[in-house]
């Protein structure tokens, strides 16, 4: 009798690309409703315009590199890429930003470098970055959570789809009416006009920790985390060395000042913290791949994140302590290698 | 004896819990098959130099009857596995990874499976000399039978010339689906013990390890009631977590003393000496019967066969009699697996005839995939180096190989990858990382090997491009002195000729 012929090993594989990228997906819908929640139906309309667009621009990457569309798509990464996109974007966004940021990601970031798996640096961030260069205003343009103020007036949703639509506000609304400070933006103000951080933090747009509406999306974040740990889709490394990275500067910082710099619970309940510990930074492609690399990869992003956000020109700075830690990925990979069993130590 | 709880055991890095699927073929007794009408008897089922015969065809051999002999030290003799007329001694196919086939000696059996009559066991092999027992070891073409089939009198002269302190018997077995060592540890832990003694007693050892995997009590347990626990302080057991790749000799090594075999090296390098309990078992056999290796404990299993379980099996039976044995084939018997699923082979045809390397035929079963699923790039999750037992970067050695970096290959380890196959499991790309690492070592071997070639090519070359310099020079160098002597010669008889001219001027 004749029998096929196959190569080692012949047990089946035990995952897939396909469903650790969908799982990573699916891990983040509980912190997309709080998200919805607290800053209205932006997050949604931006999570469906980032899967089309970024899908459509992959799938003509790929017909123009004479690539299998169907299967490629089927490793559901453009779907997480876009999604991490949506969540980093300002809620309400004019939609040619929102298409510009995708085309970043998708094209120049992810499929001139040669698709999955040969990209240096994190699509999503290279999307990010790209658009908070070019269009700073739009950018830094957030609506706050319904805080219940009574002098503020919430724009409707048609004012809203307006702006997405057209770039600008009704004339009966301007930009400043509308959009608010973020709580970094505040800090950052602030500390500009050497004020301290218990003063600012008197605004009601800040919470207990961080700011308002943004901690409850932390929590749920890191929850999502935690899963993804469980499940063994991410490892611990990199997640706790950001956290480190971003808190420990930050300890020290808000103990040697008495408590004029902000402390470790605001910079981790604000800003893209918890998202870029969990879901940005592991990116496994553009990570570095040994654990003590990951280690130092990690750390350096939590730290170049604080500095920027401490001294530097933006308000929060994980795309480019991201962007940043990406190309020392090579270099951290080549001295972090494992000793291998049997050699000198 | 001792035992040793697992905490005393030093951690392998990586390793992966597999499914066992043992239960398949446990728990049932061994049943011998039937010596079929036919045997091929291959004269390579080792590692190392082939048998040469010492019959030829028409003669009648009796079962144990040495019908090829080792050829040098790196070798081991072949015995009929059972009596009658040998047919052919040509080239016939065989199941080994390294090559197509080999020659066999096909034997037409008789039925009466007619024993060598002068069969001298060895009464008290306590009181043999060392040179007695590796003879008689030798002799019966005892093998390792783990499945890598290294000659067992290679390896004991090995480890007399080097300082070896440890004898480890491995009872692991740590790939799914195989439980020959399992069926054999419950049925003859006293034979297996009694075989490390003799080993011991030959080398001059001052203790034994024997390493049973957690997922056995069974086989532990016999072990524990064994009259030998009691007898020799020099064995302690050792129970080794159910983890693969525990069951590799180097791995094996680094649990029980937490000695690391250097890259490139054996286990003797750490003072180390590996058996497999089979082996060990049929050293006890040939001195208590003195009958040669003949067979084996086969395990035969999987979906295809309708009786899984552990047969003894005569070297050279082909695998469709074992299958037919084991109650034929059902409509799953897709793939033929010569070893485990994760290190075995996948042999095409069933008429290969079982080997002395034969430890189990897997006939596809649960799990075991039929199609590959299609590889994807590498996203370099560094999954792959969490569970190599080794410690490699099996990501960064892919990316290397698609690279064709072979610099990079060796810095990365490339000869240390154990080829255990834990990376594709875990692969989320479903790379074929284990095949792409076999043939990326073959590569570099030829590599270097063409360089070394060429390097000899240049050298010659430039060696002959030197002597024929400095022919070219001492040529012309005479040529220049001949020249000069002509031209002197012929300045001479000029100014001979002028001379007499000046004086006739004069």
């Amino acid at each position: 009798m004749r029998f096929e012929a196959a190569i080692t090993p012949y047990l089946r594989p035990t995952t897939g690309v396909g469903a650790m990228m969908q799982e990573v997906t699916l891990s983040l819908v509980p912190a997309i409703v709080v998200y919805f929640f607290f800053f209205g139906f932006g997050i949604l309309f931006n999570i469906v315009l980032c899967i089309v667009a970024c899908v459509a621009f992959e799938a003509l990457a790929l017909m123009l590199r004479k690539q299998p569309v169907a299967s490629t798509l089927g490793d559901f990464s453009v779907i997480l890429t876009a999604v991490l996109l949506a969540l980093a974007l300002p809620t309400y966004l004019p939609i040619y930003v929102t298409l510009i940021a995708c085309a970043a990601a998708v094209l120049l970031a992810k499929h001139a470098y040669g698709g999955i798996g040969y990209n240096p640096f994190n699509p999503a961030m290279v999307g990010y970055a790209f658009v908070l260069i070019s269009f700073p205003i739009e950018m830094s343009s957030w609506l706050p959570p319904s805080l219940g103020d009574i002098d503020y007036v919430r724009p409707s949703v048609w004012e809203r789809l307006h702006y997405v639509f057209t770039g600008g506000w009704p004339d009966s609304l301007t930009l400043d009416a509308v959009t608010r400070a973020t709580p970094l933006d505040m800090v950052r103000n602030g500390m500009a006009n050497s004020e301290m951080f218990a003063e600012i933090r008197i605004n009601p747009i800040f919470g207990d920790f961080g700011g308002y509406g943004w901690e409850w999306l932390g929590n749920f974040l890191a929850v999502a985390g935690f899963w993804l740990l469980y499940r063994g889709i991410i490892r611990w490394h990199i997640p706790v060395a950001v956290l480190a990275g971003m808190l420990l500067p930050a300890t020290v910082a808000t103990m040697t000042t008495s408590g004029a710099l902000p402390g470790p619970g605001f910079h981790l309940f604000s800003g893209a913290t918890i998202l870029a510990a969990f879901f940005i930074a592991t990116d496994p492609v553009s990570a570095a791949t040994s654990p003590r690399g990951r280690l130092i990869y990690g750390f350096g992003i939590g730290l170049i994140a604080w500095c920027i956000r401490s001294f530097g020109g933006y308000p929060d700075g994980f795309a480019f302590a991201v962007l940043l830690m990406n190309a020392a990925v090579p270099l951290i990979d080549r001295f972090t290698a494992p000793r291998i069993m049997g050699h000198e130590r | 004896m001792t035992t040793a709880a697992t905490e005393d055991l030093y951690r392998l890095p990586g390793g992966i819990r597999l499914p066992s699927f043992k239960e398949q073929s446990r728990g049932r007794p061994i049943v011998d098959i039937p010596v079929p009408p036919k045997l091929i008897i291959p004269l390579r089922q080792h590692a190392g130099e082939p048998a040469k015969p010492i019959v030829s065809v028409g003669d009648h051999v009796l079962t144990g009857q040495r019908i090829a002999e080792a050829s040098g030290s790196f070798s081991a003799p072949v015995h009929a596995s059972s009596s009658g007329i040998v047919t052919a001694i040509e080239h016939r196919p065989i199941a080994d990874r390294h090559r197509q086939d080999a020659v066999c000696i096909e034997i037409e059996t008789d039925g009466e499976d007619t024993r060598l009559p002068d069969l001298s066991p060895i009464t008290n092999p306590f009181a043999e000399t060392q040179q007695t027992l590796l003879a008689a070891i030798e002799a019966a073409g005892i093998v390792g039978l783990g499945g890598a089939a290294f000659p067992t009198v290679a390896k004991l002269r090995h480890a007399i010339d080097t300082s070896i302190d440890t004898l480890v018997l491995n009872g692991v077995e740590c790939e799914p689906y195989i439980s020959c060592d399992d069926a054999l540890m419950c049925a003859s832990a006293a034979d297996i013990l009694y075989g490390a003694r003799i080993l011991l007693t030959a080398l001059d050892l001052p203790h034994c390890f024997v390493g049973v995997e957690s997922d056995k009590p069974e086989a532990w347990e016999a072990f524990r009631s064994a009259a030998e626990i009691d007898a020799d302080d020099r064995l302690q057991m050792v129970r080794i977590p159910t983890v693969y790749p525990s069951g590799g000799e180097d791995q094996l090594v680094y649990l029980m003393t937490g000695r690391e075999v250097p890259t490139g090296g054996y286990p003797s390098d750490v003072g180390a000496l590996v058996h497999n309990v089979g082996t060990a078992a049929a050293v006890a056999n040939l001195a208590l019967t003195g009958m040669p290796m003949i067979s084996r404990i086969v395990t035969v299993t999987g979906d295809g066969v309708a009786r899984p379980g552990n047969y003894r099996v005569r070297f050279g039976t082909p695998m469709a009699d074992v299958a037919a044995a084991a109650g034929g084939y059902t409509e799953s018997a897709k793939r033929l697996i010569m070893g485990g699923p994760m290190t075995g082979l996948a042999l095409t045809s069933d008429a290969l005839p079982v080997t002395k390397a034969s430890n189990c035929l897997l006939f596809t079963g649960p799990a075991i995939q039929t199609s590959r699923e299609p590889e994807r790039p590498c996203i370099r999750c560094g999954e792959c180096a969490r569970i190599c037992p080794v410690r490699l970067q099996p990501q960064q050695l892919y990316r290397a190989h698609q690279f064709e970096q072979g610099d990079t290959l060796d810095a990365l380890g490339l000869i240390d990858c154990i080829e255990c196959g834990c990376c594709d499991l875990v692969c989320p790309s479903h790379i074929p990382l284990t095949h792409s690492f076999r043939t990326a070592k073959q590569q570099r071997k030829l590599e270097v090997y063409e360089r070394e070639r060429a390097s000899r090519a240049k050298e010659r070359f430039e060696q002959r491009r030197a002597r024929d310099e400095q022919r070219a020079q001492s040529e012309s160098e005479n040529l220049r002195a001949l020249k000069d002597k002509a031209s002197r010669d012929a300045i001479a008889e000029i100014l001979a000729r002028k001379q007499p001219n000046k004086s006739d001027d004069d």
